[in-house]
């Protein structure tokens, strides 16, 4: 690598290494400042380095290949760093009133949360398989200790430890189809192992490759059957956790999963289609019926993710443009709606019990506070996949590629998952509107209402300018194909 | 009248209202009677807009009129609005039934009025933009969006069972819905836009017109609702509050009926004319059947209720029947069983605000403390019977001239249901107004007021202005309804001569 390449591809993974080195700072920072207020003075610098390389995205456009087809900077990848950085941002800022009410005011959380989230934008960015698993493994350790950051609490430690175990397999799984991968082909990045399977018959043993590589990938998204982490950890861990992993980590491994059967896998569309049907499927089903019997708001919403990503699946399934763009709105809207949802789970506080996490403790919720009520009416609605919401538009544009695709048995089966799963989200309603108050929560933080109001806009909203948004993802759909 | 686009502003005028009451405090009782005063406002000014339409209609055209088109999302999608002389009367229907539901909450809804006037606002754009989308995206987001609002509706301002009959009502329409919705995309993989108008002209294979119709049969058969789909409407009437049944009775039901016209025989022909027997024994089947179960409640509203199943099923019949006499019948008979389920609703909800009841049984000898009462009761319970001299005789009357022409074994079956509706409704009548007043808490019962009365005479007097002078109505829909026979009639006839050259190739 000439000095000239290097410079090049330091520049367009600048976002990247600005995470990089601010984390190193902040650690430096939160090590040195006084203690009582190291945690507010790292979270408010964290938010506001985050902001920053939003903004230097957003405003210098740079793209292109660098170290040496490692990594990619282009318009899919822009698309979904922006939603992870969201994720991040929102997560972060929501945490502040709880560390402050809950004294969990440690400064190495906005840290972990920062070194997540370069993992993720390198994931997203990965065009080879080694520095797709050295992204994902950055990603994961900070994870697993933000998983049990709590450590005081067993349900938070156990939700840790479940995690990391559970990781520690796919991660042996997908390394093990990575190697499978390499020796079948001869290559570790996308464009060779594409090429190389273009030319010849692909092997068996490449397809028992792809099939670790698709379940690690799996258990990333959390998608059936790879899910049973998923409801134990989103309990377990403390709620301003549980928005961050509900959000930005799913937008980044489904990026991952996306590209890597796009764009290494292109040529085999048909040994990858199935698994991801049967994945889809499973999510979809799954997500929609063992929701019903959930008390648990945060257990609710784990199964309502697994649900969610199934029908993300959907959109991939179909392996086209339109599929992608699918994926990619479908994606956009879940984190909106997951980020709006969690505002909400996060403002249950009563002012003796400290915060409450049963569905039956929203009971009365709209006679009490019957504006922020009819947001998360809204959003239930919206998770419900119901028109005119955005939700419907995320449902539209998956179920849309997959009818073209002519994938009818699984369109079908998606659409009477989404009424089954609609009973739920209703339930959630009905507690909120028809039963009677049963007690009222403290008023609600500033950075909460307005998470619940910028959602409710958006899900809102989006019948009317979502078409800006349905283009960007076109465009960044075609980057793949 | 160029230029100014009237359908959009229609269906989103009600909207203005409920911003309005947004910022109405609804703390003090002149915040509530404000509340109520801006929704009647706004549904009354709605109305009176949306005459303009028919003023401005021209009823020789069978075109789309009104037509508006603006940029929408991308994708093919396109923001359409339009009528033509079978959409436009709903249109007309659904705003001139605001007002009653409103008056009709006016005293009786206490709790949550705000709330309350909002999702009736919010229901009305939504079901006066599915008549008047002319995409079919935009028609299923309006199809679909009616049943949030709807939702809440029943399950907040409910009866004893309110929570039940919203989750069934829901679940059951959403479940019908959503294989619309994967009909609908493979129609625009087929013919490569969402544009109501362009699929009508669109010529869809004889195979995937079978299924096409199939998913769209799913959706408006519930919608309608039809035997054996019909189980949620009797729990939602009877739990929903009067304005509630009102809306739902009057304006819902008919979506489904619009549905079949607009899409399932418009642009599946060939399929309609192979799968009519279905619709047809599911009718008769609904009529006497329901008819029959009618007969035996001791509910007020849902008797009703099914009589109202029974009464879709000679819309139904119209429809699939696919002549003239039959549809110009079933949107006749949608119209006026729109204003006489309406007020029989209305009736109810007159003696339930006074007593708190609707078993049949705890009434009898109103006739003695209320005559007014008893004799509009009458007028509705003869409409709703089919007697001529109302406009419930025209509808049945011509359904069963198109069925008659149509097929005859089921044309008869058919019209036993006109007795069964005689003997259902002149017994509850009876049950009800007449006998001697014996009952202690009926007797202190004052008769209508002038606020049931505003509700009442005009929508009485409409029926039997119908019922007299159909004319109005049919010059409207003549021209639309012409139009979609003829394309119908030529749709099979090529289907047929397409399949009389393959048979013959052979």
């Amino acid at each position: 690598m000439t000095v000239v390449e290097l410079t090049q591809s330091l520049n367009i993974a600048a976002p990247e290494l600005a995470l990089a080195v601010g984390s190193m700072v902040l650690l430096m920072i939160g090590v040195f400042a006084p203690k009582d207020s190291a945690n507010s003075t790292v979270t408010g610098l964290a938010v506001a380095l985050l902001i920053g390389v939003l903004g230097w995205m957003v405003f210098f456009d740079e793209q292109g290949t660098a170290f040496g087809g490692a990594f990619v900077q282009d318009s899919f990848a822009y698309f979904f760093k922006i939603l992870t950085l969201i994720g991040s941002i929102v997560a972060l800022v929501m945490s502040v009133g709880f560390a402050r009410e809950e004294k969990f005011d440690r400064f190495e959380f906005p840290i972990l949360i920062i070194l997540a989230t370069l993992g993720m934008m390198l994931m997203i960015s990965a065009t080879s398989l080694l520095s797709l698993y050295m992204a994902l493994e950055l990603q994961s350790l900070a994870l697993y200790v933000i998983a049990a950051i709590n450590r005081d609490s067993a349900r938070s430690t156990e939700a840790g430890l479940k995690y990391f175990v559970l990781g520690a397999l796919s991660s042996g799984m997908m390394l093990y189809g990575i190697s499978l991968i390499y020796g079948f082909t001869g290559h570790v990045d996308f464009a060779s192992i594409a090429a190389a399977l273009s030319g010849e018959e692909r092997s068996v043993g490449l397809l028992f490759g792809l099939v670790f590589l698709l379940t690690g990938l799996a258990f990333k998204i959390s998608a059936v059957p790879f899910h049973m982490w998923t409801p134990d950890v989103y309990e377990g861990a403390p709620t301003p956790v549980t928005a961050f992993f509900a959000g930005a980590p799913k937008m980044a491994a489904m990026a991952m999963l996306v590209r890597v059967v796009t764009d290494a896998f292109g040529s085999v569309t048909g040994d990858w289609q199935q698994i991801i049907i049967f994945i889809s499927i499973a999510s979809m089903v799954l997500g929609a019926v063992a929701a019903i019997g959930q008390n648990n708001i945060k257990r609710l919403m784990a199964y309502s993710s697994i649900g969610h990503m199934g029908y993300a699946l959907v959109g991939l399934a179909a392996g086209t443009v339109a599929g992608v763009q699918g994926v990619l709105i479908y994606m956009a809207i879940y984190l909106v709606m997951t980020l709006g949802t969690f505002a909400f789970i996060l403002a249950m506080r009563r002012k003796d019990e400290g915060n409450v996490e049963n569905i039956s403790d929203l009971a009365g919720y709209a006679q009490n506070s019957p504006l922020q009520a009819t947001v998360l009416t809204i959003l239930m609605f919206s998770l419900a996949g119901i028109p005119p919401l955005a939700g419907f538009w995320g449902k539209w544009y998956v179920f849309l590629a997959a009818v073209e695709a002519g994938l009818y048995p699984l369109a079908i089966i998606g659409v009477v998952a989404s009424v089954i799963g609609a009973f739920y989200y209703l339930r959630i309603i009905k507690i909120m509107w028809f039963d009677e108050p049963e007690g009222k929560f403290v008023s609600t933080a500033g950075e909460l209402r307005l998470v619940m109001g910028l959602s409710g806009i958006f899900v809102v909203g989006y019948i009317v300018f979502g078409g800006p948004i349905a283009a960007y993802a076109e465009n960044a759909a075609k980057a793949l194909f | 009248m160029d230029g100014m686009p009237i359908l959009s502003l229609v269906t989103f005028l009600p909207l203005v209202g409920v911003l309005v009451i947004l910022f109405i405090n609804d703390e003090t009782e002149a915040a509530k009677r404000n509340v109520r005063m801006v929704a009647l406002l706004t549904t009354i000014f709605t109305f009176l807009v949306s005459l303009m339409i028919w003023v401005g209609f021209e009823n020789s055209n069978p075109g789309f009129q009104f037509v508006e088109e603006a940029e929408w999302l991308g994708g093919g999608l396109t923001y359409r609005m339009g009528v033509d002389g079978i959409s436009m009367l709903f249109v007309i229907l659904t705003t001139f039934l605001m007002p009653f539901c409103i008056l009709a909450g006016w005293e009786s809804v206490t709790k949550r009025l705000k709330a309350y006037m909002i999702a009736f606002l919010i229901l009305e754009t939504l079901m006066i933009g599915v008549f008047t989308a002319l995409d079919i995206v935009l028609f299923y987001v309006f199809f679909e969006a009616g049943l949030i609002p709807m939702f809440i509706i029943i399950g907040v301002w409910g009866g004893a069972r309110r929570v039940y009959a919203s989750f069934k009502f829901f679940l059951y329409t959403l479940f019908g819905s959503v294989l619309m919705l994967i009909a609908i995309m493979a129609m625009y993989w087929e013919a490569g836009t969402t544009s109501i108008p362009a699929l009508l002209a669109y010529d869809f294979p004889p195979q995937m017109q079978f299924w096409l119709w199939l998913a769209f049969f799913a959706s408006f058969a519930v919608k309608m609702p039809m035997w054996p789909v019909h189980t949620w409407l009797p729990d939602a009437h009877v739990e929903a509050p009067t304005a509630g049944s009102v809306i739902l009775a009057g304006v819902l039901l008919k979506l489904g009926g619009y549905g079949f016209i607009r899409f399932s025989l418009s642009m599946f022909p060939v399929a309609s004319a192979e799968l009519a027997w279905l619709v047809f024994a599911l009718s008769c089947i609904a009529i006497i059947y329901t008819s029959l179960v009618a007969l035996m409640q001791e509910d007020m509203k849902k008797l009703i209720a099914y009589s109202s199943v029974a009464h879709m099923g000679f819309v139904t019949m119209g429809i699939f029947a696919a002549n003239e006499q039959g549809l110009q019948g079933a949107i006749f008979q949608m119209l006026s069983h729109g204003l006489v389920s309406a007020a029989l609703f209305i009736c109810v909800g007159v003696i339930y605000d006074r007593m708190h009841t609707r078993e049949i049984a705890a009434y009898g000898g109103l006739v003695h403390n209320m005559p007014k009462y008893a004799l509009v009761f009458m007028l509705f319970t003869m409409a709703n019977v089919g007697l001529p001299g109302t406009s419930g005789f025209v509808g049945e009357f011509l359904t069963l001239m198109g069925m008659f022409r149509a097929n005859t074994w089921f044309a008869f079956f058919a019209t036993s249901g006109v007795i069964l509706s005689a003997c259902y409704a002149l017994w509850l009548y009876r049950r009800v107004i007449f006998g001697a007043l014996e009952k202690e808490s009926l007797k202190a019962l004052l008769d209508l007021s002038g606020r049931e009365k505003a509700m009442l005479y005009p929508l009485a007097a409409l029926t039997i202005f119908f019922g007299v002078y159909p004319a109005p109505v049919f010059d409207v829909i003549g021209a639309s309804v012409d139009a979609l026979v003829t394309n119908y009639d030529a749709a099979n006839e090529a289907a047929k001569a397409a399949m009389n050259i393959a048979l013959n190739a052979k």
